[in-house]
């Protein structure tokens, strides 16, 4: 019986939220102590919002949390429930449809969600119950219980690692759901009971874990080896047995899940600012209205003349209580001035601009026969405002196709194969040589890439495929090591695989040869190699190693660089992805002590990691170099020509890589994101280490670089997007480790300091470019930069699902549908198959997308301000198609001017079309407007007659006849600024114009049975019989529309006499919203 | 307006078919509405364009404003048909509370409404436990006086002008809006069980002698119906029509005008006209229209002028300045 407490798992971490004790197997310790039952959460993972009984009060509270939704609620009850001029229907039902489409929305994913959670609740696991496997559904799983998990299953909930069905108790996993690494990484069974491999075994187990209260930090507890995390995947491990320790929602997993927060345009932030300004308009008016009623009605003969009395009801109500009720009505009177349609319009009109993304064949991409792919229609007009965008390398940059380039053995290179026709039976000599090494020393070399690596051989069909070597699949967490044996292949050194720890190689003369794989040394980030000892058939040990050349080159004989290093450097500068290989021979009795260290310090129980390291080290020197290999990561097509663009829309472009620094430098410079001017400022662990306290180092260099930089660019950020044209260009590099001792430096000395320096280098920067980055840390600098000042709208684009937490924290995430998984894809709010389409979305996509949100926003908050009140419906159905289709089809400006000249999408940078000034220009057009119509219409009734026949004409003629004005300027403006007339637009805009014709004929050409009150009878068509009603709304129409007139004038002579001889005049013509002359 | 067809380029071919030939390509359709290359129309609205519509504007308000004016001004009170109105001012038949107060059902004859109006006509809906008809403060507040007009003759006799009752409701409104309740009988049968307007003094079937203009389908009743959009109204009362093309409808001379006063305006600070006009074929005498024309005509021709010249100045200078650099 074991009896014994672990206390380690808790062990050095500062942030301690408190431990809870776990029973493994749900047995006490011992007798003597009773048992307490500890209540923890059940294993049941609920990723959805609603159930069925809450869904209704919780969708509604949620929908109504929008200020629009309740304002329009407050609006609707008022009508209900107050006497008011317009009946409830004209917001009710608008309202009604907008919740009612939104909550069939949300439902319809909730359930998915459900299906989704059900799927993982209900899947089945075995729990080891009184020496008995026990097959259980995963949601029933309780903290203590003792879990089987077999290959390849995920684990159902955080597990303490008790045993695995190996001796030295580990097992493999990959996290690549949980952090996007894809390699398998090694746990290992807690020490005490690695010899528990058997079910009655283990349940005799007695112990009691100690560990933390459940914590979110991913990366902080991805490192206790013993802690398998739910999500994750076992591999190569037949089975292991563990004890749960976090379940359900307490597990890290959950605690990570980052919902797919909702993300809000910063149009729509410009729309709920604009809604509060017309509120408060709103609510003045309503308040002025109802003192001037009241002034008015002081008289006693206006408020109750003898011929207009009061009902009685109306007469013993409660003054105050009128008074308030007055002003609610005049609030709902005045209330089209916060347009309800507007709302219904957008929507339409992102949902529906959103599928000319996924038509757009510019998008479609031949390999995966896909095009683009919209997960959020909301955020359309947000790609016209992007200010930074950060991209991943991999993948987004490159194709992640790694290609075996070239190789160089003893200083003598060898080209890639130009053509391979007789492929692999060529037997003697295939390399296309300059000039040749060593027999011997080449097939060294090529054996070393053979058997120097993880890769794992997939045979397709027949498991015996010796003879079939071409068609083996290498699979490997890294694309370089599957490059490599290709490239061997190619060569003709084949790699066929692993048998029963021997791997077979098979050589030029089609011979196989088998290798004992004695110790498997793995890459790490910190050594930067890795390294294999394998035992030769004739008994030799050997050491192969390959890893970057600073890793690889202090640990060889100096001789032998100096003949490498020249091609390394030079493969280097061409952007490839250099590594070099070394070996060495290991005497028996050598090796007798290293594989004992080896053990030892794999058995270790502290500071494994160290122990290992140390043991790695002292293995890994005195290594002949054999040679160096050259890699290349292809770039993606055209991925230089769209950062080119991208950074002449004036979009700043931080690449953020887990590569190490000299390779994403190198691609850097490929995809011309630093030009060979540009002068780069190095903020990395190298340039830090040189001294010994590092935070003072780090302090020096961020103040020197202030300084250089703030020299350079006195002014202030504002004029920086010229300035780049003009200055020297500076580029930033940092990586990982250093990034978080800037932002986690300790608390004392003032970190936020060195975060703000931090901030202001990077500012000022064209380029930045971060190696070395944890996912997690990627989504830490897209938060930083968001929360800058201004709130800078970011793009993150990445492909694999180590970019998912940077895509979902910035206002736009894309994902590329590339090689690493679909997990980015699913995550962003666009997916497009390549880099380079990221140039026509953002250019044409994006600015077309926002100057017509713009336009459609500014034309609603436009048109409603005189509308007469009893139209309202009118006013939906004629007005709003037009600017629909305007607001769907607009192209002031062509698609293909826009992506070739990317400046113009700085003029729309900073939501441009959204400020202050623009949006008072529209409020005080329609005010001029309003007052044009209403007193042109006055004056016209001062008259006895409007007839030849002298009959005369009432109220509801009036309002028809300012209605009519109000609809013709209206669309007619919308002609106006139309660019781009399609038969569509045609169709839409003197389509309405016809139908409001005929509607108001018809409308009032019947008596209509169901309608209590006649008044629209025959208005429209006497309102026409009469010559000067023509004339008036003639005359008025082309008043109200000559301010516009006046302005596209005068915008074109200023243009004119501002000419700038660099931009061309007829693009700009168009741009009548965007410069800056609202008057 | 300088406009350019710019057909955009129509759909090209698109490039070829994956040779693969996979039947279920996921590519999106080529055609022009999707990939926005629908073939449109570009309207350049530059100040080339505009100006000559402000000149043209201009020059064609400018006339007809002076023709609008002219006729207005011509318009006396004396040639022609006459028409008399009635005016009141201070009269808010624009109130919320007032216009809504009627039941159109009940006045196009509909039976259940008549003895069951509408909520809306509170508080004129009901009067000793019967239905009013017709209901509601419009009808209730009826304008009754009576306007008479003779004629001073030689002798100082009163000479009456006749004055034509019907033709001064919407012929819509007369024939198909109102209407006495259905039935052959007598009229005053059809309105049983409803009581008169509490300021009337007759019911609404003793509005007149005439069959065709008594109840709902009286024209002064209609015309008092049709409320008016600003508290100062004119309404139409009496046509006087022109007997033969020699005389004057009205000639010059003394005349009489005679009310039978039973309208209370002094209650609400209101007024009483009465009004004597000829209509031309723009309505009656109202200058504004033509003033506002010319106006707006000069108005627009003046800064078709101003913003030429800055045009044409701009022009040269950036002309010029384009030659320097």
């Amino acid at each position: 019986m074991f009896r014994r407490s672990f206390n380690r798992f808790c062990a050095g971490e500062e942030k301690r939220v408190g431990t809870r004790t776990v029973f493994v197997g749900n047995h006490p310790v011992s007798e003597t102590e009773a048992y307490i039952a500890q209540k923890f959460c059940d294993n049941r993972i609920i990723s959805s919002k609603y159930t069925l009984w809450n869904f209704l009060p919780k969708n509604l509270f949620e929908q109504f949390r929008r200020i629009a939704n309740f304002y329009f609620l407050i609006i609707f009850l008022i009508q209900v429930t107050v006497d008011t001029p317009t009946s409830p229907i004209t917001s009710g039902l608008p309202l009604f449809f907008v919740i009612t489409v939104t909550a069939i929305k949300q439902g319809y994913e909730d359930w998915l969600r459900h299906r989704a959670d059900n799927e993982v609740n209900k899947s089945t696991v075995y729990i080891i119950e009184n020496a008995k496997r026990v097959k259980k559904e995963s949601e029933k799983i309780k903290v203590g219980d003792i879990v089987e998990v077999q290959a390849d299953e995920t684990f159902p909930c955080d597990l303490i690692l008790l045993s695995s069905c190996t001796v030295d108790g580990t097992c493999y996993v990959t996290t690549a759901s949980l952090d996007g690494e894809s390699n398998c990484k090694t746990h290992y069974a807690v020490r005490d009971t690695i010899e528990l491999r058997t079910v009655e075994s283990i349940d005799n187990l007695r112990a009691a874990i100690e560990c933390e209260q459940p914590q979110s930090d991913l990366y902080k507890s991805l490192g206790p080896e013993n802690l398998l995390l739910k999500g994750a995947t076992l591999k190569n491990t037949k089975k292991i047995y563990g004890v749960a320790v976090y379940t359900g929602m307490e597990t890290k997993m959950a605690l990570n899940y980052q919902g797919k927060s909702q993300k809000r345009s910063a149009v729509e932030k410009s729309i709920n600012a604009f809604l509060i300004v017309y509120l408060f308009i709103l609510l003045t008016k309503a308040a002025i209205c109802t003192t001037l009623k009241y002034v008015w009605q002081s008289t006693p003969y206006n408020d109750e003349p003898w011929y207009n009395q009061k009902t009685q009801k109306e007469r013993e109500t409660w003054k105050v209580l009128k008074m308030f009720t007055d002003f609610l009505s005049f609030m709902v009177l005045f209330n089209f001035i916060i347009p309800v349609s507007m709302y219904v319009t957008v929507e339409m009109q992102k949902f529906l601009g959103s599928f000319f993304i996924s038509w757009d064949n510019d998008f479609y991409d031949e390999e995966i026969n896909e095009g683009a792919l919209v997960n959020t229609s909301d955020l359309n007009e947000e790609l016209g405002q992007v200010d930074y965008v950060f991209t991943d390398k991999t993948g987004t940059l490159t194709e992640n196709s790694m290609e075996f380039i070239e190789c160089c053995i003893d200083g003598h290179k060898y080209k890639g194969v130009a053509q391979e026709t007789d492929g692999l039976s060529q037997t003697d000599g295939p390399l296309p040589y300059l000039d040749r090494a060593d027999k011997n020393r080449e097939e060294l070399f090529l054996r070393a890439l053979c058997l120097c690596h993880t890769v794992e051989v997939k045979p397709n069909d027949t498991v015996d495929g010796v003879t079939e070597s071409s068609e083996l699949t290498y699979m490997s967490s890294s694309p370089d090591e599957i490059a490599l044996v290709k490239g061997a292949k190619k060569y003709g050194f084949t790699f066929v695989g692993v048998q029963n720890g021997y791997m077979r190689v098979e050589n030029q003369r089609k011979e196989i040869e088998e290798y004992e794989l004695l110790h498997t040394l793995n890459f790490d980030s910190v050594r930067r190699r890795m390294s294999v000892i394998v035992k030769t058939q004739s008994g030799d040990i050997l050491l192969f190693c390959k890893g970057a050349d600073s890793a690889v080159f202090p640990r060889v004989q100096n001789h032998e660089i100096d003949l490498i290093k020249v091609h390394v450097e030079h493969n280097a500068m061409e952007g490839y992805r250099t590594l070099c290989i070394a070996f060495k021979e290991i005497a028996p009795d050598d090796y007798e002590r290293v594989n004992r260290q080896l053990i030892e310090a794999k058995m270790a129980l502290q500071d494994r990691e160290e122990k290992m390291e140390k043991v790695f080290d002292e293995i890994e020197t005195d290594m002949h170099l054999i040679g160096a290999t050259a890699v290349e990561d292809k770039l993606q097509d055209q991925a230089a020509e769209t950062i080119e663009a991208l950074h002449a829309a004036g979009l700043k472009v931080w690449v953020l890589t887990g590569d190490k620094m000299e390779t994403a430098k190198s691609t850097c410079y490929a995809c011309r994101l630093f030009q060979t001017n540009t002068e780069l400022l190095e903020l990395t662990t190298k340039t830090i280490e040189e001294s010994e306290r590092k935070e003072d180092r780090l302090h020096e260099l961020l103040t020197e670089y202030r300084k250089k930089l703030l020299r350079e660019f006195p002014k202030s950020t504002r004029s920086l997007k010229k300035a780049w044209t003009e200055h020297q260009e500076y580029g930033l590099i940092i990586d990982g480790s250093t990034l978080s001792l800037i932002l986690n430096s300790s608390q004392d000395s003032g970190s936020n300091n060195y975060r703000s320096i931090f901030l202001q280098i990077c500012m000022k920067c064209t380029a930045v470019l971060c190696c070395r980055m944890a996912p997690l840390q990627k989504a830490q600098i897209v938060r930083m930069v968001k929360n800058l000042k201004g709130s800078p709208i970011t793009l993150s684009i990445g492909d694999g699902a180590n970019d998912v937490s940077m895509i979902l924290e910035s206002h736009v995430g894309i994902g590329i549908k590339g090689k690493e998984g679909r997990q980015a894809s699913r995550n962003s709010d666009y997916a497009v198959p390549k880099f380079k389409h990221l140039k026509k979305l953002l250019l044409a996509h994006g600015h077309l997308y926002y100057v017509r949100i713009a336009h459609l926003v500014q034309y609603f908050f436009y048109k409603p301000l005189y509308d007469a009140a009893y139209l309202t419906m009118y006013n939906i159905c004629f007005t709003s198609l037009p600017i629909l289709a305007y607001s769907l089809l607009e192209q002031h400006i062509n698609i293909d001017t826009l992506t070739s000249d990317p400046r113009l999408y700085m003029k729309i940078s900073g939501n441009a079309m959204l400020q202050l000034g623009p949006f008072l220009y529209w409020t005080f057009l329609a005010a001029f407007e309003g007052t044009v119509f209403f007193f042109g219409t006055y004056f016209l009734f001062q008259t006895t007659s409007l007839d030849e026949n002298g009959k005369v004409y009432g109220n509801w003629t009036f309002g028809t006849i300012i209605f009519t004005i109000l609809v013709f300027t209206v669309t007619l403006k919308l002609a106006l600024d139309t660019r781009f007339w399609t038969w569509i637009n045609h169709l839409v805009i003197w389509g309405s114009l016809a139908f409001y014709v005929f509607f108001s004929f018809f409308w009032g050409g019947i008596i209509w049975p169901f309608l209590k009150q006649q008044r629209m009878y025959f208005i429209f068509a006497q309102m026409l019989s009469s010559v000067s009603i023509w004339l008036t709304i003639i005359l008025l129409i082309f008043v109200s529309l000559s301010p516009e007139m006046l302005r596209i004038v005068l915008r074109s002579v200023r243009r004119r006499s501002t000419r700038n001889p660099n931009l061309e005049l007829p693009m700009l013509l168009s741009y009548k919203h965007i410069d800056s002359g609202y008057r | 307006m300088a406009m350019n067809y710019n057909a955009k380029d129509e759909v090209d071919g698109g490039p070829p078919c994956p040779p693969g030939g996979t039947a279920k390509t996921r590519r999106p359709d080529n055609t022009a509405f999707k990939q926005q290359r629908l073939p449109a129309w570009q309207p350049i609205l530059t100040a080339g364009t505009v100006l000559p519509t402000f000149f043209i504007i201009g020059l064609i308000f400018i006339p007809i404003g002076i023709g609008i004016f002219v006729t207005s001004n011509n318009i006396r009170e004396i040639e022609g048909n006459v028409f008399m109105y009635y005016g009141l001012s201070n009269f808010y038949q624009n109130h919320r509370r007032y216009v809504k107060s009627r039941d159109d059902g009940q006045l196009n004859g509909d039976p259940s409404a008549l003895l069951n109006p509408s909520k809306e006509c509170e508080p004129y809906r009901r009067n000793e436990d019967k239905p009013i008809a017709p209901c509601g403060a419009i009808a209730n507040s009826m304008f009754n006086d009576t306007l008479e007009l003779f004629q001073v003759g030689n002798a100082s006799d009163l000479m009456p002008i006749t004055l034509k009752k019907k033709g001064i409701a919407w012929w819509t409104d007369k024939n198909v809006k109102f209407r006495n309740p259905p039935g052959t009988d007598p009229l005053e049968e059809r309105f049983k069980g409803t009581t008169k307007p509490v300021n009337w003094v007759k019911p609404v079937y003793m509005l007149d002698s005439d069959e065709d203009n008594n109840g709902f389908i009286n024209e002064d009743f209609i015309v008092w119906m049709r409320t008016a959009a600003l508290p100062t109204f004119r309404k139409l009362y009496r046509l006087i029509e022109r007997k033969n093309d020699l005389h004057p409808t009205l000639p010059a001379g003394r005349y009489y005008l005679n009310i039978t006063y039973n309208y209370p305006v002094h209650s609400f600070d209101g007024r009483k006209r009465m009004i004597l006009s000829t209509i031309s074929w723009m309505g009656g005498k109202n200058p504004f229209l033509g003033i506002a024309y010319i106006t707006i005509g000069s108005i627009s021709f003046l800064l078709g002028v101003v913003l030429l010249v800055i045009n044409h100045k701009y022009r040269n200078s950036s002309n010029t300045a384009d030659i320097t650099i």
